[in-house]
C-alpha cells in the first residue's frame, strides 16, 4: 500500500462522536432533538442554527443519496495531493435532506453527474480516522 | 432618514498594481491613502476619519486601521477595521456615510492594500478541517460547485462564463494600470488550464500587490473642493452567510435583497445604470450578480454576457477597467475607483463611457455569503 500524503483531519472535541462511527464504518450526523433540523457536519457546531437548542444528538444516516454538486481539482493546492490530481470534491445531498462534502471513488472523474445516485463507502486511513467517501450506487 | 445624496466620493487614489516585490502591505495602503487624499485636494489634517480592510496576507496588524492611521501620522476622530470578505470595500463607504452624516466625522478615507502576489502565503489554517481532507481548498472551490449548479440547472456554458473573461479583457487594454493587457480570445480562454473544474485559469481573478483608497464627505463640504463631486445615491447590503456546501441552489445570492435596498434609496431602476462595476473573484460572480440585481431573469445569465454587451461601447459597459479578473485583485476597492473616475469623465479617452451618470458598483464575498452595492451618479 502507497504512503497516505493527504493532510488527515484534526479529530476535534466536536468531531469526536463523527470519527468514531466512522471508524465503524457509520455515517454520522446531528440532528436537533427539538426542531428536527440535520446540521452538516463541516460546520462544526453544538447548536442547532435553525431554532439554536442546544439538544443536538448524533443519528446514524442511510448513507445512500446523490451529487448534489462537485469540483474537479486540476491544481494541487497541498503538497499531499500532488500526486492526485485531477481529484474530485463532491457536494452528496443524503437522502435525509443533509449535505456532506466527500469525495466519489469508484468512478471516473468525467463519469460524475450532478443528480447522479451514489452511496458510502469508507476508507481507512488510520488507527484514529476513517473517511466517508461515495461510489456510483448500484 | 435617507443616506441619498447626503455624501460624495471626492477623492481616489491608487498605487501600481501587479507584482511589486519588497514592499509591505502597509506601504500600499499609505501610498493609496495619500493618493486619494491629493486627489481630493485636501490635507492631512482634514482628515478625521480612516476605514481600513486588512488585506489577506499573514502577518495582519491586529489593530489594522490604527496602524495605518499611525503610519498616516493622522489621530482620527473615528476609525474602524472591516472584513465581510469582498464586500468590505463597499461596505467602508457606506460606514463613512453614516459617520458624516452622524456627525462622527468629515471627511473620511476608506484604503485596502495588499501584498499577496509577492509578499507570501495566506494565513496558514492552525488545524486540518474535515474539508481539507478530502482536498476542498480554496475560494474556487466554493465558487466553482455553485456554478456547476447554475450550470446544471439553467444550461450556463463555458462558452458564456468565457464572454465575461473576453469582454472584461477587452475593457482592460486601454488601462494603463491593468495587470493583463494583451487581447483574449475565447478560444484562448478555453485553452488556459483548468485550475479547480468547472474553472479555467481565466475564469479566476489575479492576485495582486497595491492599494486603493477613496475619500468620503458630505454633499455639503463636497461641493467646494477641487474634483467634481461624485454622489452617494444609494447604497444595500445582504449577507446570506449561506453554508458552503448549501450554496449553488436557487436561492439568490445576496446582490438581490443588496440590489433592491440599493436600487430603492436611490429611486432609480435597472435602466438607469449607465455601467456597472462588478464583483468579479470568477467569471461566475460577475454573471450571477447581474441576474440577482434584475438586469435579466434568474438562469438568463449566460446569454446576457455575451455579444458584447459588457463591454465598452455595449449597452452594459460593466468593469470598465477590468475588474479582479484583468485590472487587479484590490477586492472591489477599484471598482469604486473606477466608477467615480468614469463619472467624473477622466478615464483615458478611448475606454470612458459616454455620457455616464449613473453607476453601480458591487462587492461579494466569502462563497456567496455577503454582498454590497453602491450607487454613485455625478
Amino acid at each position: 500500500m502507497t504512503e497516505y500524503k493527504r493532510p488527515i483531519p484534526t479529530v476535534t472535541p466536536l468531531l469526536e462522536p463523527f470519527f468514531k462511527a466512522a471508524k465503524e464504518h457509520q455515517l454520522v450526523t446531528q440532528q436537533c432533538k427539538d426542531c428536527g433540523t440535520w446540521v452538516q457536519v463541516s460546520l462544526q457546531t453544538d447548536q442547532c442554527p435553525d431554532c439554536w437548542s442546544r439538544n443536538l444528538e448524533w443519528k446514524t444516516l442511510s448513507g445512500k443519496g446523490k451529487v448534489f454538486t462537485y469540483n474537479v481539482f486540476h491544481q494541487p493546492y497541498h503538497p499531499g495531493f500532488r500526486d492526485e490530481v485531477p481529484y474530485n470534491t463532491a457536494v452528496i445531498e443524503l437522502d435525509e435532506g443533509v449535505k456532506f462534502l466527500s469525495n466519489i471513488v469508484g468512478c471516473a472523474n468525467e463519469e460524475i453527474k450532478v443528480d447522479m445516485p451514489v452511496e458510502v463507502c469508507f476508507e481507512d486511513v488510520n488507527a484514529e480516522v476513517s473517511l466517508p467517501k461515495f461510489k456510483p450506487a448500484g | 432618514m435617507s443616506l441619498k445624496d447626503k455624501c460624495a466620493i471626492v477623492g481616489v487614489g491608487y498605487t501600481q498594481q501587479g507584482k511589486l516585490p519588497g514592499r509591505s502591505a502597509m506601504s500600499f495602503f499609505v501610498e493609496a491613502a495619500a493618493n486619494a487624499v491629493r486627489d481630493a485636494g485636501l490635507k492631512k489634517e482634514d482628515i478625521d476619519g480612516v476605514l481600513t480592510q486588512s488585506g489577506y496576507n499573514q502577518n495582519v496588524a491586529q489593530f489594522h486601521s490604527m496602524e495605518v492611521s499611525r503610519l498616516l501620522g493622522i489621530a482620527p476622530r473615528y476609525t474602524n477595521q472591516a472584513s465581510v470578505g469582498g464586500a468590505t470595500c463597499n461596505t467602508l463607504v457606506h460606514q463613512a456615510a453614516m459617520a458624516i452624516e452622524a456627525g462622527l466625522a468629515n471627511y473620511v478615507v476608506c484604503i485596502f492594500g495588499d501584498n499577496a502576489a509577492t509578499g507570501g502565503a495566506r494565513s496558514p489554517q492552525p488545524s486540518v478541517s474535515l474539508d481539507v481532507g478530502y482536498g476542498q481548498f480554496g475560494a474556487a472551490a466554493g465558487y466553482g460547485q455553485a456554478a456547476r449548479r447554475h450550470m446544471h440547472l439553467y444550461g450556463t456554458t463555458h462558452d458564456q462564463l468565457g464572454a465575461v473573461a473576453t469582454s472584461f479583457r477587452k475593457n482592460a487594454m486601454d488601462n494603463p494600470i491593468a495587470t493583463m493587457r494583451k487581447p483574449l480570445t475565447l478560444e484562448e480562454y478555453h485553452n488556459s488550464r483548468w485550475v479547480v473544474e468547472p474553472f479555467h485559469l481565466l475564469d479566476c481573478c489575479l492576485v495582486s500587490d497595491g492599494g486603493a483608497a477613496v475619500v468620503v464627505t458630505s454633499a455639503e463640504r463636497a461641493k467646494n473642493l477641487k474634483q467634481t463631486p461624485i454622489y452617494i445615491m444609494g447604497m444595500g447590503q445582504s449577507a446570506p452567510c449561506y453554508v458552503p456546501n448549501d450554496v449553488g441552489g436557487k436561492d439568490p445570492t445576496g446582490a438581490k435583497e443588496s440590489g433592491e435596498e440599493a436600487f430603492k434609496m436611490a429611486g432609480i431602476t435597472q435602466k438607469d445604470i449607465d455601467l456597472c462595476e462588478l464583483y468579479d473573484c470568477f467569471t461566475f460572480t460577475a454573471l450571477v450578480t447581474l441576474e440577482d440585481y434584475g438586469f435579466c431573469k434568474k438562469g438568463e445569465g449566460g446569454a446576457f454576457v455575451e455579444g458584447g454587451r459588457l463591454e465598452i461601447g455595449g449597452a452594459l459597459p460593466t468593469n470598465t477597467a477590468g475588474g479582479l479578473l484583468s485590472e487587479s485583485y484590490m477586492t472591489g476597492m477599484l471598482h469604486i475607483v473606477e466608477g467615480v473616475r468614469q463619472l467624473r469623465g477622466t478615464v483615458e479617452p478611448e475606454r470612458q463611457v459616454k455620457d455616464a451618470e449613473i453607476a453601480l458598483v458591487s462587492g461579494n464575498g466569502g462563497i456567496l455569503a455577503s454582498h454590497s452595492t453602491t450607487i454613485l451618479r455625478r
